[in-house]
């Protein structure tokens, strides 16, 4: 799951982490008070959508009164925010967060993340803060710190304290160390404490000058690990539907995983890899699949249903196909439940049925002698032939 | 021959009176599988079709000398703690079924189990069959048949159809692994590959990989230098969007890392026959056994 930047923001304090001073508003005048409660004379306004490359997209803008921070959070909420992480139709601003400007002496990369190569947590810096961190690993790999944190003892003290070392090398800022070490230790607690399967700080700043000389995160992105969020009742209420596509959002309270895509053929499909398989298919017969979904092992009745009603919520989808490997669930059960379910939806476009499994040839009759406007395919390849012809004539 | 389990292989089913726990023992037995003892705290004294269940895993090694576990306790129950508890008993090889569980519960839990003398196979895995010997997972039993191909796959679905195109082309299999689709998992592509280098009655061995991580890339690495038998390759999710979970924990690609084409291209330069699409590896593999 998700969180957004004013989320994560909170969260990192409540462990410690320095942040800059700021909030979150949405309204202009909720954001003018913000600022006014700021002991700032510039400010940064900050379109708070779930993507990436915001500043690109004229989400990230700087003010220099506070009746600019007005004017630019009026002209921000409301705005559809497209960035190279959006798609072209982009995302509606519903909050910004107003933030003090900081005078900025050095920016790092700071993260904390699973590595799957050794199933342990990692922690990752670089002294190109700002930067894209995938960018700097494939063209500068020395320049990217890695220490690996052991499952059972975490990130020790010493870690922490030869991680910010190597991160901060200019003599000039050694008297950070301490304040860095620290924010290190706090940033590892949350990760731990929240069950988050991402925390990635960038960029990390010193700012300030003298003995105001700090290291504070300016912008940061946490992920939380979704099979945690049952234990984190406090972080479950920082999910904002508004982000989530809706379709999937429903899909996930029903117990089907489904993901809306571009195309015009619905797939109905028992498993994940199976599922993905089918897409693919489709794809190579010339067709575009519109969505993406497992119906579960057992594809009951209800869960078929749903699944029909999900598929055919999306209106770009002109040809439906179910794909289901019957395995411990046998293949007349299935058809019968197709039929049902498709009764119950009031099916109205083509619908390619491929079984597979346990008394294929009973699930076969079965859809056969239904009345309904479907196809019955031998094999997967011809279903996606069929799928993606029917979607051609409609 | 076949690897990791066959028809000596001594299950004992943690969370066997649960609804799934329940079912798929008895599909195992009636396959064949040995399954000599059930856990479930509380529950200790009672029987589930006359299989004996006891309160811990330790006590039901000692009591019925069980070396395999089979896991279906909810993640909410504490799966991974389940896992642990197998590996302190002394159990060899643990599946875990169990689907959702959190990833730093599954790192301490594979941290721990890599302390002890045990293999843990998954979590959120088919499990595994050895063909007419034993199957220990939730596979339906009609897909397979007893030959020479192993299969090892991140995916079940995908390893049913696999092995059923194999089926019907009248080529059986020595031993089919569910790795499962997790980001942290106890048992990757390479150390499967390796058994089946060494197994004599698998002559070739299919790999089903989908988006999301590098352990097909890892995996190809290991066939280029290691591997002698003859491997077949499918990647799924060619068309998956970036930065989308489809389905799987594991199954996504972030950061322009874990793409179909990055891994089909991998598997390719590592020699391995990777089929076209899904309805076409059980060909692939009839070409490279011919």
């Amino acid at each position: 799951m998700n969180i957004h930047e004013y989320q994560a923001k909170e969260m990192l304090e409540s462990f410690g982490v320095k942040t800059l001073t700021g909030s979150v508003a949405e309204t202009p005048e909720e954001a003018a008070t913000v600022a006014s409660e700021i002991n700032a004379s510039k400010f940064v306004v900050k379109a708070q959508i779930h993507a990436g490359g915001r500043g690109k997209g004229g989400g990230v803008k700087l003010a220099n009164s506070i009746s600019e921070v007005k004017q630019l959070a009026e002209s921000m909420i409301g705005m559809q925010l497209v960035t190279p992480q959006t798609g072209s139709e982009g995302k509606l601003v519903r909050k910004v967060l107003i933030v003090e400007a900081a005078d900025i002496q050095k920016e790092f990369y700071l993260a904390i993340l699973l590595d799957r190569e050794t199933s342990q947590l990692t922690l990752i810096g670089s002294e190109e803060g700002g930067m894209d961190i995938e960018e700097v690993a494939a063209k500068t790999p020395e320049k990217i710190i890695r220490t690996q944190i052991h499952p059972a003892f975490g990130l020790t003290e010493f870690q922490a304290r030869e991680f910010a070392y190597e991160l901060i090398t200019d003599p000039s800022y050694r008297q950070l160390i301490p304040n860095g070490i620290a924010l290190i230790m706090s940033l590892y607690n949350a990760f731990v404490e929240c069950d988050c399967s991402l925390i990635e700080i960038n960029p990390l700043t010193i700012v300030g000058e003298g003995e105001n000389l700090d290291i504070v995160a300016l912008d940061s992105k946490v992920n939380i690990d979704d099979n945690s969020i049952w234990r984190h009742s406090e972080i479950a209420e920082m999910r904002d539907p508004h982000e989530e596509d809706p379709s999937e959002l429903e899909a996930s309270e029903s117990g089907l995983s489904y993901i809306r895509l571009d195309g015009n053929i619905g797939c109905m499909v028992n498993g994940a890899g199976l599922a993905m398989a089918t897409m693919d298919i489709i794809k190579q017969k010339g067709g575009e699949p519109a969505n993406f979904l497992d119906v579960g092992g057992g594809a009951s009745v209800e869960a078929v249903a749903h699944a029909f009603r999900l598929i055919l919520a999306d209106e770009n989808v002109k040809a439906v196909l179910v794909n289901i490997f019957g395995g411990i669930m046998k293949c007349d059960t299935i058809a019968t439940g197709i039929v049902e379910a498709a009764k119950q939806v009031k099916l109205n476009v083509p619908l390619v049925v491929r079984l597979e499994g346990t008394n294929v040839e009973l699930g076969k009759q079965i859809i056969a002698e239904s009345d309904l406007n479907l196809q019955l395919a031998e094999g997967l390849s011809e279903a996606a032939e069929l799928a993606v012809k029917a979607a051609n004539i409609v | 021959m076949s690897i990791l389990v066959n028809k000596d292989t001594k299950v004992i089913v943690q969370g066997i009176t649960g609804r799934s726990g329940r079912f798929h023992t008895e599909q195992c037995v009636d396959y064949g599988t040995q399954v000599v003892a059930g856990a479930v705290p509380g529950k200790g004294g009672t029987d589930v079709n006359g299989i004996p269940v006891f309160d811990t895993v330790s006590e039901g090694v000692e009591e019925t000398g069980a070396d395999t576990s089979l896991i279906f306790v909810p993640a909410r129950f504490n799966a991974a703690d389940s896992i642990m508890e197998a590996a302190d008993a002394g159990i060899e090889l643990i599946i875990c079924i169990s689907e959702h569980i959190p990833v730093l519960d599954m790192v301490k839990a594979k941290a721990y189990v890599k302390e002890k003398q045990t293999r843990l196979i998954g979590p959120n895995c088919p499990g595994i069959i050895t063909p007419s010997e034993c199957k220990i997972g939730v596979m339906p039993a009609f897909a397979y048949s007893p030959g020479n191909v192993g299969i090892v796959s991140r995916s079940g679905t995908l390893t049913y159809e696999a092995a059923y195109q194999l089926k019907q082309l009248n080529i059986g299999q020595s031993t089919c692994v569910g790795i499962g689709g997790d980001p942290v998992i106890g048992t990757n592509f390479v150390d499967v590959l390796k058994l089946f280098e060494e197994d004599d009655d698998t002559h070739a061995v299919v790999l089903i990989g989908e988006i999301g991580g590098t352990a097909e890339e890892t995996a190809a690495q290991f066939v280029k230098n290691e591997m002698m038998k003859p491997v077949v390759g499918f990647i799924a999710g060619q068309t998956a969007p970036p930065g989308k979970r489809m389905g799987h924990a594991g199954a996504i690609i972030s950061g322009g890392k874990g793409t179909a084409a990055d891994k089909i291209a991998s598997l390719k330069d590592a020699g391995i026959a990777v089929a076209d699409d899904l309805t076409t590896i059980g060909e692939t593999v009839a070409e490279v056994l011919a």
